[in-house]
């Protein structure tokens, strides 16, 4: 008896689960027009505060609703959420109508079919493709695939310096090549035995960690991927990249060993507090700003190269880094979606989302506005135009992340242990990372 | 002895219930039994029973059948799509040579020690303190409160406080330790590196040791004074008092707070989380966040749920031997 | 509680201390331990308080015992960085009501258990300790799959909405709940409710007139617990609200943003948010001491 109906109750319990399962995903086709009168939107956290993000966006949004009469609803998602909530809302195919994407998770969102590909069609509908900085398109997708999303905000690295560090150790000008800036950073560390040091890092975040090693790889002709996208990360140029961010702190002694557990951004507070001369960083002005540094205290310049100047190919001195906006597949009003993204993408917003955010617009035509042509945002402008390349767009890219963001980490903490840092080590680490990537 | 007295009760409590509760019961009236045996009982367990299927069982039901399928990124949108895998992901996670495999071991060994030290830290802090604080003296009230106090600030609060504490270069720890009482030669990293095991360590004491204060100060409650009185005329010093009276009549709540206390600990993902965001260093490398990266941060759900049911089927394993193992020891004892 | 605990030291009834005064050894040895112990346990706060007290530029230098500088900003800026009293409320509401229903089920399978001899009863006890086990990782997802599919089945929207978060809070603290309540239930004498049943209640009325009012303690020690296994939970709230239903334990994080981490609003919100915790403890420690005797032990 008890057999039995223990195993009705499991038969239940299977088909209810068949059942749920079974209508996980969303509808294949993707996207109607059901309720063409509203949008839920998510927005990512770009400003001081979630609050700010809302008062900055909410006014736009009405005259979003002004013009077409569509209600857009906003949620300004933290950033430690936003990736856990998209794929929530892939699993279950309930989400937003439109969302912000980090650029770097373009290709793995793309890959899980979630998103609205941008072809040709939709492109137009927003008035065309070539409208935006052809750098920030690459960051939006897999090459040769409709990308999974549009730019919204694009960002670049500089390397941000004390200018008063500087005028103090005898330095006239921002270094322009990593030998250069290690004779300056050694100037003002003195192998570490000034309290004040040359640069500055965050060993324990992985994303940062990643982008520093992805634009040394560049440069020592190394890219992470092969063309098939299986992983490369133990070809002699990663391991030379990788080897020589980490020897900033081991061998140059000019980043503080206490770097090397830095995950909340403590580099730049360093920075502010005239600790460490030089970081790099994407738009850190704000942030200065909020922590007592005055404009004139610093300054901002391309970040370094091996010789030569910034450019392409093996003089690449940023990742492409930004937001980009996304269309889910599922929304219930994809004319009133396009019509948003368009809006936004518009020039005139593009000019004053990007002013309030301090970010660059990947919308050319925004770009001639001169409050993008200030020191600070220049710089950023220029890299991202001359010299900035996307992070691997595979779909596997937030895997990449992990693991060797992990390997960088682990390293920084040898180097600050004062183990030596070799090839070898590198390698190793390397090694690992990339063997935990082949599931 | 008069000291089993007390807890002779014990088995039919908490604990042994769980493994023998069915037919132990003849002492309830039968009349009333009788009359409701039919629905009754059923219906009073129905909520529970309902919640519990519908908010554990069945995912969990869902995680196994998760485990038997390549379920990557590409499938999430439809997981029906994705492929049967059979045991494949089980055979990945068991494989101690390939890395994945080991870096699992190393993890739950990693973790098998944090939860021993931590369970047996916590309970030792709590169960002193309970024990020195038997008696009354003058602050007695205002110590319980301040005791109680870790327990209830917000977890992320309290824990980010202490990844705030244990900075290398500008934290309390090694403002102490280096500074102030040049105990170390050059400040350590607690935070990266195999230190990171013993903050985490710490941080797990602190925010459980207050639940095995409160639950073992709650059960010395119970014992008789006179029990106390008796021996004392019998001329057992206080040391002895507690090791012959205090200890053995904590073994009832004792047995249930091991076991609470260690499967919490196992499975503490805030901790780590919070402490050294989502990748922890090596030796402080939790099955929790080990698993919660192999599944959110590689977007590969299949390999994460064949994880999680094999740190079940451990879980359930160990607590199976506990009861068992306890419950004996505990009769033969009380005689 | 045990304030008359000890054995009166009437001076006239012995020469000596009374029997079992406390000898010198075991004075020290609490004076020292309860005092590591208390340091142990207040540093964080002590830290938590002083950093609260700093401007934002000051938090991230060197550790120093006594502050340089007193700014009560942060105690003003924490409202508007973020929605710190929606949260609150939010986490209020979940965790107040998740408790209570949560003690309310247990009381009922409880009950069952303790009072009732039945088939399946053996399944139903394992079964609910089991579930204790689950790494939550492994249910993650599926609930959420599942609260997607009762909605869009039913039109109970339980995603993004408290209710979805009550209920999954609710079975986390379902097991303890009843595991407790059942062996409290069964140190309440039979006879009184079987008396009750013969005056003429029913089994349910036996229940609520005799069996809860006896077990108030213990009800109230299990109700705190729920109430804080509810109140600090992060990773199912990270997944399962939206900014209107966020709950504090997430919405905390809000104080760290993409380039800036607002050190000394954390603290501060922590304490303004530990405070009217802390008191309800103060409040019902009393209860919650004498519960967890009776629930554990008897």
């Amino acid at each position: 008896m008890r057999r039995i109906r223990a195993a009705a109750a499991v038969a239940i319990t299977v088909s209810t689960l068949a059942g749920a399962t079974a209508c996980g995903g969303g509808s294949e086709a993707g996207g109607s027009n059901e309720s063409p009168k509203t949008l839920t939107y998510w927005a990512s956290n770009q400003g001081p505060s979630i609050p700010a993000d809302k008062k900055i966006l909410t006014p736009e949004l009405k005259k979003f609703e002004k013009q077409t009469g569509i209600k857009v609803k906003l949620e300004v998602v933290p950033w430690s959420d936003l990736l856990k909530r998209i794929l929530a809302a892939t699993t279950s195919g309930q989400g937003p109508d439109v969302l912000n994407i980090g650029n770097t998770w373009s290709a793995s969102l793309q890959a899980t079919g979630a998103l609205l590909p941008w072809n040709a069609k939709n492109f137009d509908a927003i008035g065309g493709r070539d409208r935006f900085v052809d750098a920030a398109v690459g960051s939006a997708g897999a090459e040769g695939k409709d990308p999974s999303a549009v730019p919204l905000y694009s960002l670049s690295y500089a390397l941000y310096y004390n200018k008063k560090m500087f005028a103090d150790a005898g330095i006239a000008q921002a270094p322009a090549t990593w030998d250069e800036l290690v004779a300056d950073g050694k100037k003002i560390s003195k192998n570490g035995t000034s309290g004040k040091w040359g640069l500055g890092a965050e060993g324990g975040n992985l994303s940062n960690n990643i982008h520093q090693a992805f634009v040394l790889g560049q440069q020592h002709g190394a890219d992470f991927f092969d063309a098939s996208g299986k992983p490369t990360f133990t070809s002699p140029g990663a391991v030379a990249a990788v080897k020589q961010y980490v020897d900033f702190m081991g061998k140059d002694k000019i980043i503080a060993p206490g770097n090397a557990e830095y995950a909340q951004n403590q580099s730049l507070s360093d920075f502010s507090k005239g600790k460490t001369a030089m970081v790099l960083w994407q738009a850190a002005a704000s942030t200065f700003a909020s922590q007592g540094m005055k404009p004139e205290d610093w300054g901002a310049a391309p970040v370094p190269v091996q010789s030569g100047t910034p450019g392409k190919g093996k003089n690449v001195n940023s990742m492409v880094a930004g937001i980009n906006m996304a269309v889910f597949k599922n929304t219930k009003n994809t004319k009133g979606a396009l019509q948003f993204v368009k809006f936004m993408t518009s020039t005139d917003e593009q000019k004053l989302l990007n002013k309030a955010y301090g970010s660059v617009p990947p919308v050319t035509a925004a770009q001639s506005d001169p409050a993008f042509n200030a020191p600070g945002v220049k710089v950023l402008k220029d890299t991202l135009s001359n010299s900035a390349a996307p992070l691997p767009q595979v779909a596997s890219e937030s895997q990449f992340e992990t693991t060797v963001g992990t390997a960088i980490k682990e390293l920084w903490a040898d180097a600050a242990a004062g183990k030596a840092i070799t090839t070898e080590s590198v390698k190793a680490k390397l090694t690992k990372a990339q063997q935990q990537m082949t599931q | 002895m008069t000291a089993t007295d007390t807890t002779s009760q014990v088995p039919q409590a908490a604990g042994d219930d769980v493994l023998k509760s069915g037919g132990a019961r003849g002492r309830f009236p039968r009349i009333p039994d009788r009359i409701r045996r039919g629905g009754l009982p059923y219906l009073l367990l129905l909520p529970a029973l309902v919640l519990e299927l519908l908010i554990h069982i069945l995912p969990m039901i869902i995680g196994m059948v998760m485990s038997f399928r390549g379920l990557t990124q590409f499938f999430i949108r439809n997981w029906s799509n994705a492929p049967w895998t059979g045991l494949h992901n089980y055979r990945v996670a068991v494989d101690f040579d390939a890395p994945i495999g080991k870096a699992l071991l190393h993890s739950f060994y990693v973790t098998l020690g944090f939860t021993l030290l931590a369970v047996g830290l916590s309970w030792l802090v709590g169960t002193g303190t309970a024990v020195l604080m038997q008696e009354n003296f003058r602050g007695r009230g205002l110590l319980r409160t301040i005791f109680l106090v870790p327990y209830a600030l917000p977890a992320y609060a309290a824990i980010i406080t202490w990844a705030f504490m244990f900075q290398r270069d500008n934290g309390l720890v090694n403002h102490v330790l280096h500074d102030q009482l040049h105990i170390t030669d050059k400040p350590s990293f607690w935070l990266i590196g195999d230190n990171s095991f013993y903050a985490l360590v710490i941080v797990a004491i602190w925010k459980s040791w207050p639940f095995a204060f409160l639950m073992v100060m709650a059960a010395l409650q119970n014992i008789p004074r006179e029990l106390y009185e008796a021996a004392s005329i019998d001329g057992a010093g206080l040391w002895q008092q507690i090791r012959k009276i205090t200890m053995p009549s904590l073994r009832p709540v004792n047995q249930v707070l091991v076991l609470v206390l260690f499967l919490w600990t196992f499975n503490d993902f805030n901790t780590p989380y919070v402490l050294f965001g989502k990748s922890a260093p090596e030796s402080a490398d939790l099955i929790s966040i080990h698993i919660y990266q192999s599944s959110f941060d590689t977007w590969n759900f299949g390999s994460g749920s064949a994880m999680s049911v094999l740190l079940l089927l451990f879980l359930l394993v160990v607590t199976t031997v506990y009861l068992i193992f306890t419950s004996r020891g505990r009769k033969t004892s009380d005689g | 509680m045990a304030s008359s605990t000890h054995a009166p030291r009437s001076p006239g009834a012995t020469v000596h201390r009374s029997p079992t005064a406390p000898p010198q050894s075991f004075v020290w040895t609490r004076r020292v331990v309860l005092t590591l112990i208390t340091v142990f346990t207040l540093v964080p706060v002590y830290v938590m308080l002083s950093s609260s007290l700093k401007p934002l530029s000051d938090v991230s230098g060197k550790f120093s015992w006594i502050p340089n500088g007193f700014s009560i900003r942060p105690y003003v800026d924490i409202w508007s960085t973020i929605p710190l009293a929606r949260y609150f409320v939010n986490s209020l509401i979940v965790a107040g009501t998740a408790s209570i229903c949560s003690v309310v089920v247990a009381i009922f399978a409880a009950y069952s258990v303790s009072r009732y001899r039945f088939r399946g009863k053996r399944v139903f006890t394992v079964t609910v300790l089991s579930t204790q086990m689950f790494p939550g990782i492994l249910f993650l997802l599926p609930l959420f799959l599942i609260f997607v599919n009762i909605g869009n089945s039913t039109g109970i929207d339980l995603y993004g909405s408290r209710g979805g978060l009550i209920l999954t809070y609710l079975t986390f603290s379902l097991p303890f709940s009843i595991w407790m309540l059942i062996g409290y239930f069964d140190s309440i004498p039979k006879d009184l409710d079987e008396a009750a049943m013969v005056d003429g209640c029913g089994p349910l009325g036996a229940l609520f007139r005799v069996v809860v009012p006896a077990a108030i303690p213990g009800i109230v020690a299990v109700t705190l617990y729920a109430f804080m296994t509810a109140w600090g939970e992060v990773l199912f709230a990270s997944v399962m609200t939206n900014d209107n239903t966020r709950t504090l334990a997430v919405g905390l994080q809000g104080y760290s943003t993409q380039n800036d981490v607002y050190w000394n609003q954390i603290m501060a919100a922590s304490l303004v948010v530990s405070i009217p915790v802390v008191a309800g403890f103060l409040l019902l420690q009393r209860y919650l001491v004498a519960g967890l005797t009776a629930g554990a032990v008897k």
